[in-house]
């Protein structure tokens, strides 16, 4: 590992120690919250759609979550590190076969869905957010 | 005038801040930054510090610069450069450098060796628009166009721009902002990019065009000796633990 490495994956460790990252892939639905600083004041905003696409390149790894608001397709590509998300959350996990969801975007309705897979057993002290987030049943 | 640093691009990076920025930055690494010599005003006409990088092996050290660390009583550097310096900024030969000697937020110029780039044409070297994609331009699309007049002056003027050798030249960027210092790894982290390839030499100084700053240590940041510890005295216990 040379420095330059050295000094992203201490980035990493930093900042996944603040917020931690759950495990998640293309096709899941992700409820991410978003830090949104209006003047003085900051709140905390969610934005749930599909995650589809996700790009890992250590510091620099980020995420393209999609979702359909008020008929229009929206997307958003988020930092995986970045200390504005305060949590991801995993609600669902889709059955998919491909690491890019681009096809999606071609699509509306039905067949727009994504088929929901099988439960992962997570162990609940290592991701609790994860469990707490399959266990309660999503609505359609 | 202080001296400045010799440094080692590694390469781009990030920061995230916690108020939820972003900075793009490049990493510039100082292994074992020291003095080596020193020129004064009396001796050699002008004041400065000469800095090396590096420590080289003993077996890949030319013959006179073997001399000249011996002269000097340094271990051998693999890369030497020298900043000019005032008179009270003048360091000690063998005292090491350290990257606390920026402070973060502090402008500074950084002055490296650019990208070559081979032979290139006008319009790369010199952002010159070329010729016509259509109206019967045939062959030369990206050709210079005129180079002159006529009979009179019936010559092409000197330094006129053409095509030619680009890149690997000496390149100082100005009023860089350093973004954050880690003095223990050694690392500077400047926003924004800066000239030359990874693994290049780079010469940071303060920014000729900015004052001072008021944080930044004069006459230089040098890495702490290890200072012998005095005994202390042991205090007792002063708060027992009350169950």
């Amino acid at each position: 590992m040379n420095i330059l490495q050295k000094y992203e994956a201490d980035e990493v460790a930093r900042l996944s120690a603040l917020r931690a990252v759950p495990e998640f892939v293309p096709g899941d639905t992700l409820r991410v919250a978003v830090k949104v600083v209006e003047g003085e004041r900051t709140r905390v905003q969610n934005f749930e759609g599909v995650c589809i696409a996700r790009s890992n390149k250590g510091l620099n790894s980020n995420f393209t979550v999609r979702k359909i608001s008020y008929g229009e397709g929206v997307e958003r590509v988020f930092a995986l590190y970045a200390p504005t998300i305060s949590e991801i959350a995993v609600v669902r996990r889709g059955d998919v076969r491909r690491a890019k969801l681009y096809y999606l975007r071609d699509r509306s309705g039905k067949s727009a869905r994504i088929a929901e897979k099988a439960r992962v057993i997570v162990p609940a002290a290592a991701k609790p957010a994860l469990v707490a987030a399959v266990e309660t049943p999503t609505a359609e | 005038m202080r001296t400045g640093l010799l440094a080692k691009k590694l390469g781009m990076s990030r920061i995230f801040r916690d108020d939820g920025t972003h900075v793009p930055v490049t990493v510039l690494h100082l292994d074992d930054v020291r003095v080596v010599s020193t020129r004064t005003a009396e001796r050699d006409g002008y004041n400065a510090v000469q800095l090396g990088w590096g420590r080289a092996k003993v077996k890949n050290v030319t013959k006179p610069n073997k001399g000249h660390f011996a002269a000097n009583k340094v271990e051998p550097t693999l890369k030497l450069v020298e900043f000019h310096v005032a008179e009270d900024a003048l360091l000690k030969p063998g005292s090491s450098l350290s990257a606390a000697h920026f402070v973060a937020g502090q402008k500074i110029d950084v002055c490296g060796t650019s990208k070559g780039k081979g032979f290139a044409g006008g319009m790369k070297r010199w952002n010159f628009s070329g010729l016509e994609a259509s109206h019967g331009v045939s062959v030369s699309h990206r050709s210079l166009g005129s180079t002159g007049n006529r009979q009179d002056p019936g010559k092409t003027f000197k330094n006129k721009k053409m095509p030619g050798h680009l890149g690997a030249e000496r390149v100082t960027t100005q009023n860089l902002e350093i973004a954050a210092v880690d003095a223990e790894k050694g690392l500077i982290l400047v926003k924004g990019a800066i000239p030359g390839a990874k693994g290049g030499y780079v010469m940071v100084t303060d920014a000729i065009k900015r004052a001072r700053h008021v944080d930044a240590p004069y006459p230089a940041g040098l890495v702490a000796l290890p200072v012998v510890a005095e005994p202390i005295a042991v205090e007792p216990a002063a708060e027992a633990p009350q169950v």
